[in-house]
């Protein structure tokens, strides 16, 4: 089994995924202009001030938009089709890319309640992934 | 800039197989073909504009390929949208003196090197560790929003294919020389829900290129002017998550910006090429373009208007859903374009067309550059 494709980290970028090795998914304030950004840059988007805190989000959010992968995107995937990407809109006002889990194909949809969790895909990554709220949608 | 500068050249070659050419080889022989098309010699063209997937500095690679020695170039890189954008920086550096002759040129074997190994250029960090399918699944996302926000569906989207089918069996150039049917569309293998593999584009090899010049030059050239009469340019998003609104693009503001430099509306534009590497991509952008309002294109693709006899004469050689697709389809939408103006378009001929629209997009609806061309007509 090939390995997942791990990305070559640098600067502010390893700071997100150390955060998410210790089970914390991060986003951006401002502290000049309170806006929110998702991952870790070192402007804000809205009014170019440096002046940024990383933060836990709580991980609760809403379903922004969901694909079911019937073919994998990366060799590694081959034994996981089919597997669910989302947009979540965490509660912070960020939106998050990541996968579902725990939710047959036909369980997902747009407005789902869901709720942080974590996968360490390989010895140095471990990814940020979504569960429904309220515990594993059978696959019925 | 509207009508100063002019289209005097195009080519396209190979535009589904290459026979025996490399990336580069395809760019050179368009070159040549354009070239001649406009009756010019390559040593003529001062000017370079060039995008590639496969090369990381194109307008070097062909400079030194083809032995030119440009004083200009110029290869921006905003995905498919790149050779729309060619054409507005190469109006503006004609205009600004800084060459005479503009090329813009294109090349891939992205169907040939099928099942080959490609080069993965640049990681996107927070998207790509999951192995989502770039670009079908942020194309994917974007469609079940458009369902969710206003009620699109699956046989609406396989309007879009059929359309294209329609118009590619006019173009004798096209692949396919079978009609398409709804029910082939959506009984085609789902990739990534809701898109199927006929929701998606070809995936062939191709060449492409186009001449440009200044008006007074072009009056003394053989083939008949097709005038720049608008440009304008967007863009906001590399990730998907970073799309602000996943149901409408820049390609407002893109279009807006053209259409205003060129005095024109939606309504004035005789026949459209409109990136279509996804169903959804080209429903989206028509919306965004003006063609029907934010939330009709389901109806509107539904009713027939974009295929051959409907209201708007849209992708007229079958779009990169029916007819080419080699990776980036930008530069046909133009070659197209220039073609109904002249009047070359043959079968498929749009007829006492005057106003063409060329929107290109890159990526994930990410870039968006317009380009709104005319006859001498409609200057
Ligand atoms: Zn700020």
């Amino acid at each position: 089994m090939t390995q997942r494709p791990t990305p070559v980290l640098r600067g502010e970028e390893r700071a997100y995924f150390d955060r998410a090795r210790e089970r914390e998914l991060v986003y951006q304030r401002c502290r000049t202009c309170d806006a929110t950004q998702w991952y870790p840059r070192v402007v804000c988007i809205r009014c170019s001030g440096t002046d940024l805190e990383l933060t836990a989000a709580s991980g609760n959010g809403t379903i922004h938009s969901f694909t079911t992968l019937y073919r994998a995107g990366h060799p590694s995937r081959a034994a996981d089709v089919p597997y669910t990407m989302v947009l979540v809109d965490l509660v912070e006002g960020v939106r998050v890319f990541g996968e579902l889990v725990d939710v047959p194909p036909a369980a997902a949809r747009i407005g789902l309640p869901v709720e942080v969790g974590f996968q360490d895909v390989t010895d140095d990554l471990t990814l940020p992934v979504f569960r429904p709220k309220g515990g594993a949608i059978d696959a019925r | 800039m509207r009508g100063e500068v002019a289209v005097v050249g195009i080519s396209e070659i190979d535009p589904f197989e290459s026979r025996g050419r490399s990336p580069v080889g395809l760019m050179a022989e368009a070159s040549r073909l354009a070239v001649a098309d406009a009756g010019l010699r390559l040593s003529d063209i001062d000017g370079l504009f060039t995008a590639s997937s496969v090369y990381y500095t194109p307008s070097l690679t062909f400079a030194e390929y083809t032995g030119l020695n440009p004083r200009y170039s110029d290869s921006t890189v905003v995905g498919g949208s790149s050779f729309e954008a060619h054409v507005g920086h190469a109006a503006a550096a004609i205009r600004s003196g800084l060459c005479d002759y503009a090329l813009v040129t294109y090349g891939s074997t992205q169907r040939s090197d099928r099942g080959k190994l490609v080069s993965q250029a640049e990681w996107l960090p927070y998207e790509q560790p999951y192995g989502m399918i770039h670009p079908i699944s942020p194309m994917a996302l974007i469609a079940h929003r458009h369902m969710h926000e206003f009620g699109t569906t699956s046989e609406q989207l396989a309007e879009v294919a059929v359309s294209a089918r329609k118009w590619a069996l006019r173009n004798p150039q096209a692949p396919y020389r079978v009609p398409l049917t709804v029910d082939q569309v959506l009984a085609s293998p789902m990739i990534s829900s809701p898109l199927h593999k006929l929701d998606c584009c070809l995936v062939t090899d191709g060449g492409a290129a186009l001449v440009l010049c200044a008006t007074d030059r072009a009056r003394d050239l053989p083939r008949p002017p097709v005038y720049v009469l608008g440009f304008g340019e967007s863009a906001d998003h590399r990730n998907i998550s970073g799309m602000p609104d996943l149901t409408t693009t820049r390609a407002v503001d893109s279009a807006q910006r053209a259409y205003r430099m060129a005095g024109l509306t939606p309504a004035d534009i005789d026949t459209a090429n409109v990136y279509d590497a996804f169903t959804i991509s080209l429903l989206v952008l028509l919306e965004d373009l003006g063609f029907v309002a934010k939330g009709e294109g389901g109806p509107f693709v539904a009713s027939g208007a974009i295929a051959p006899g409907g209201s708007l004469a849209l992708n007229t050689n079958g779009g990169g859903l029916s007819y080419c697709h080699p990776g980036m389809l930008g530069l046909f939408l133009l070659t197209e374009a220039v073609r109904q103006l002249r009047g070359d378009a043959g079968e498929r001929q749009v007829t006492a067309a005057t106003t063409a629209l060329a929107h290109g997009m890159g990526l994930t609806l990410g870039a968006h550059a317009t380009v709104i061309l005319g006859t001498e007509r409609a200057l």
